[in-house]
């Protein structure tokens, strides 16, 4: 196993950021953390490379302990923090060397690893890591983390606030370091990414809700539909709702997602509809992606 | 929803250069009354040099741009009455409590204290928020914090309100909630200028427009868009645009 957390629990003054969180990761696992801002995935994070002390529980990455082997772990972790926080005095290529040199390495060493990462960037070397656009600035925070070339990559959010084909290319980015042999854990607050990875912990409130492969995760036996309508479907959304046999209904995109409280009701719920006037509505059964997933998890919990 | 063919905001050939260097390239567009408009593009295309320019906060290199009704370059003071805006990055005061921060917007958009009391009590009333309305913002959940840096925008009953990001990092079910928000909103007649990273969340806008370095590479309803580029959804749009 590559990280094995047991049993943590970690409070702030009065608040319990984690309880009882345990999970492992595998050797070369992509593994996410999927939660929203607030769930505990930073504070997790921070006590996985050794930045914090749980209150209870332990924590070891490839067997060395956190709190009392933090020296080795750091030499074969990679860490890239929520926030930015690379020397923005320093330029590209002067941040670079000085992360290979604080591991005693160089960035010859292991340019092979972040060549395709780096290589989008080099263009700017000698400009101010402060002066670059957010998708840069995260380019070469990845190549910091990597330059080492850790045994465990540890991603803290790299794609909040980034734009959606930046957010792509990352991922793209991201399955080619995991081709290398090194094990990536990241967190993130997007459910599509959640797709790209090969386990995700879902996360909430500082508890761990489901640990699986992201297509399997929460209830399957929930009925889920989707409504259409070519007069937009906000219009019909507090109607839905008011219906005895919905459990939930949201936005989607250009469509309605709808739960139901059991499978017979939906023929009850297509001849009510059928009532609205609405000729252009379309209502079919869906398959629930890792959002609706998700959705269905956290609403129980709330 | 009916949209009116008043345009509350009206942009010719808007340029904004830094030096050399041009952040936005003859910007035409506008946007009208009481519609949601979804401003996107990739971060650094140029997004938010535009906002400020439309708030008030910075003038145009060149071009002619209204904001409800009034000139960017002479009638700055008027439209920053007239609006309201929202960032995910700082919206709300995190060392003032909650009925505190509502009524320093209120003082700053000169409501009277009738009107603020009245008001305030609405809506903490609305958001469930009575319950807590002594505490500082900074001891909120996120998911709360947003939904209220909203309401607060949105105190004064603007014309338009402006958006920046303002979902961003908070859980889907909340972001579902925030648009309800700006659907109820839109019904009050306020136009909403709303920018994201989530691609689903462009579907709810009436039409978006899609920026790619300094310039507006496609604006129009989202069916329309994902008929025009053949994509299933808004994100496969963004991705055909952007990535050339």
């Amino acid at each position: 196993m590559s990280l094995n957390v047991n049993h943590i629990d970690k409070s702030f003054d009065l608040t319990r950021a984690l309880k009882q969180v345990d999970f492992e990761v595998k050797d070369g696992e992509l593994f996410g953390l999927i939660g929203p801002d607030g769930a505990g995935k930073s504070t997790l994070f921070r006590i996985m490379v050794s930045l914090l002390i749980p209150d209870s529980g332990s924590c070891t990455m490839n067997g060395y302990d956190v709190v009392s082997q933090y020296r080795d772990v750091r030499k074969i972790i990679g860490y890239m923090p929520g926030r930015f926080s690379l020397y923005m005095d320093l330029s590209v290529e002067e941040n670079l060397a000085f992360y290979a040199r604080v591991f005693g390495t160089t960035v010859k060493a292991n340019y092979d690893l972040i060549k395709d990462v780096y290589q989008q960037i080099e263009p700017f070397k000698k400009r101010l890591a402060g002066r670059l656009s957010g998708g840069m600035k995260q380019k070469l925070a990845l190549s910091c983390a990597l330059i080492h070339r850790p045994d465990v990559l540890i991603l803290d959010e790299p794609t909040t606030g980034v734009d959606a084909v930046s957010r792509r290319e990352f991922w793209d980015m991201l399955k080619k370091i995991q081709g290398e042999g090194i094990t990536i854990v990241v967190s993130t607050p997007y459910m599509d990414e959640a797709e790209m990875c090969d386990r995700v912990a879902l996360i909430q409130k500082g508890t761990i809700l489901d640990i699986t492969n992201p297509l399997e995760m929460g209830d399957d036996d929930v009925p889920l539909f989707a409504l259409r309508s070519d007069r937009g479907v906000y219009t019909h959304l507090d109607k839905i709702r008011k219906l005895e046999e919905c459990r939930s209904a949201w936005l989607f995109g250009d469509e309605l997602h709808v739960t139901l409280r059991s499978h017979i009701d939906a023929s009850a719920v297509v001849s009510t509809i059928e009532c609205w006037n609405d000729p252009s509505i379309r209502w079919t059964s869906i398959t629930p992606s890792v959002e609706d997933r998700f959705m269905g998890l956290i609403q129980e919990e709330k | 929803m009916t949209v009116a063919s008043e345009h509350i905001i009206e942009v010719k050939d808007m340029v904004k250069k830094f030096g050399s260097f041009v952040a936005n390239d003859r910007l035409t567009f506008h946007v009208y009354r009481g519609e949601i408009f979804g401003f996107l593009g990739a971060n650094g295309a140029g997004k938010t040099t535009a906002i400020r320019i439309l708030c008030g906060l910075s003038y145009p290199t060149s071009g002619e741009i209204r904001v409800a009704g009034h000139d960017v370059y002479h009638e700055r003071e008027k439209i920053k009455r007239k609006i309201g805006y929202m960032s995910q990055k700082f919206s709300l005061y995190e060392d003032l409590t909650v009925s505190e921060n509502i009524r320093l917007y209120a003082g700053i958009y000169r409501l009277n204290r009738k009107q603020i009391n009245q008001r305030e009590e609405q809506l903490l009333e609305r958001l469930g928020l009575l319950p807590i309305k002594n505490r500082l913002i900074r001891d909120i959940p996120l998911g709360w914090k947003q939904k209220l840096a909203f309401s607060v925008a949105i105190f004064h009953k603007p014309d338009i309100v402006f958006l920046d990001e303002p979902t961003g990092g908070v859980d889907p079910i909340t972001r579902r909630q925030f648009w309800e928000m700006i659907h109820d909103a839109t019904q009050e007649g306020i136009t909403v200028f709303v920018t994201t990273h989530y691609m689903d969340e462009a579907e709810y806008c009436d039409r978006v427009s899609i920026m790619v370095d300094g310039r507006i590479e496609a604006l129009d309803k989202p069916a329309v868009l994902k008929k025009k580029f053949d994509s299933k959804d808004m994100n496969e749009v963004f991705l055909k645009l952007a990535r050339n």
